[in-house]
């Protein structure tokens, strides 16, 4: 069970790659997802890599980032 | 929402959820806006403070115009640069009150010169979240006084000639010169150290009004990518790279 978690509120997010940016582990990547209001969306691709530190949420314009941590590692 | 969709699996406690004094409305600005990043950091600083119920912001004109929809406590809706006016007469009226208000750089460095110099030189007892862009964002990109040398703009298309135009009009260290300031700092929110930092700063201003400190103005030197036609990621780098050098970081009056 990987470290972190991440939501994305694909409503709010406008696909600017801030997030993508900012993560460390390249968990996150736009993908070719369209919102409904045009946006290509970011989206997770690596899950086993997030360690739940929240720089990709603390990076985002739109506040569409959710994260969560796991309780114990290695659970 | 489709945040519902996606299941939280068991065995994990949330970290960073969206700030409670934030409504459910969608931000307006363009994607990879700085202004964004900064009315979550206010949004977060009110939540930590625990003064949502008698927190009270002026908004500006320009592309923060709509705050009230994002925010859950009360607003109003400066006239064009009259945010710190409004925000004098609110705090004095009733002091119980936590009054911020949050403008632009042609909000409060160009048509709201005087009002931003005169509440500053009073000291009056209220937090500004300066919003220093570089250009006029909301009306499609015109020079502001705050527009570095050599910049295109729609209204400088042959980049700024400080000439015929000026300088970049240093808000910050002209306001603290005067004796009336409590704290004047400028922060940045390229990357996630300067967010940090910057989040400090904006606590740090809403804490010197609850204790009577005083005027406290934070300026965040802040990245307009539709304007500058750059991707988001560029934005930031342009900050770093050619902001930064007009605008260094810092505080610039700290009264304790
Ligand atoms: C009295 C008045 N004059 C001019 C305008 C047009 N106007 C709207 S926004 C704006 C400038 C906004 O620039 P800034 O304050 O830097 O905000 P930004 O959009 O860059 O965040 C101007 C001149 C207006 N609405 N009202
Ligand atoms: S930073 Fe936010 S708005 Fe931008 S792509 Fe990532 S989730 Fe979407
Ligand atoms: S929480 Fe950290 S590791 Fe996980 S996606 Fe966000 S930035 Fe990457
Ligand atoms: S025009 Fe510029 S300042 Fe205005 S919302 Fe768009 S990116 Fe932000
Ligand atoms: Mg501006």
């Amino acid at each position: 069970m990987p470290k972190g978690f991440v939501v994305i509120d694909k409503e709010r997010c406008k696909g600017c790659g801030l997030c993508v940016a900012a993560c460390p582990f390249g968990v996150l990547a736009i993908t070719s997802e369209l919102n409904p209001y045009g946006y290509a969306v970011a989206g997770v691709i690596a899950p086993e890599k997030c360690t739940g530190c929240a720089m990709c949420a603390q990076m985002c314009p739109d506040v569409a980032i959710e994260v969560y941590r796991a309780v114990k590692e290695g659970v | 929402m489709s945040v519902t969709e996606v299941k939280v699996p068991a065995g994990y406690v949330p970290v960073y959820t969206k700030p409670k004094s934030l409504s459910e409305a969608r931000f307006t600005y363009c994607p990879g806006c700085h202004h964004g990043i900064i009315t979550r950091l206010v949004a977060e600083a009110i939540d930590e403070l625990g003064i949502q119920e008698r927190t009270v912001g002026i908004a500006p004109v320009g592309c923060a115009v709509f705050l009230s929809d994002f925010f859950r406590c009360d607003f109003v809706q400066a006239a064009h640069g009259r945010a710190c006016a409004v925000a004098t007469g609110i705090k004095r009226a009733n002091p119980d009150l936590i009054v911020f208000s949050y403008q632009g750089d042609g909000d409060l460095a160009a048509i709201g010169t005087a009002e931003t110099v005169h509440a500053a030189n009073r000291g009056e007892n209220i937090t500004v979240i300066f919003v220093n862009n570089q250009i006029y964002g909301m009306t499609g990109g015109e020079m502001a006084p705050t527009t570095l040398p050599g910049m295109r703009t729609v209204t400088t298309p042959e980049g700024r000639d400080v000439r015929t135009t000026g300088y970049p009009l240093r808000m910050s260290e002209m306001l603290a010169q005067l004796d009336g300031p409590s704290y004047i700092t400028r922060q940045a929110v390229f990357d996630v150290r300067h967010v940090q930092m910057a989040k400090k700063a904006i606590i740090k201003a809403f804490k010197n009004q609850i204790e009577g400190k005083g005027f406290s103005l934070v300026e965040i030197v802040a990245a307009c990518p539709t304007n500058l036609r750059v991707s988001p990621v560029e934005g930031n780098k342009w900050v770093v790279e050619q902001a930064l050098k007009y605008f260094p970081l810092g505080d610039l009056k700290v009264r304790d």
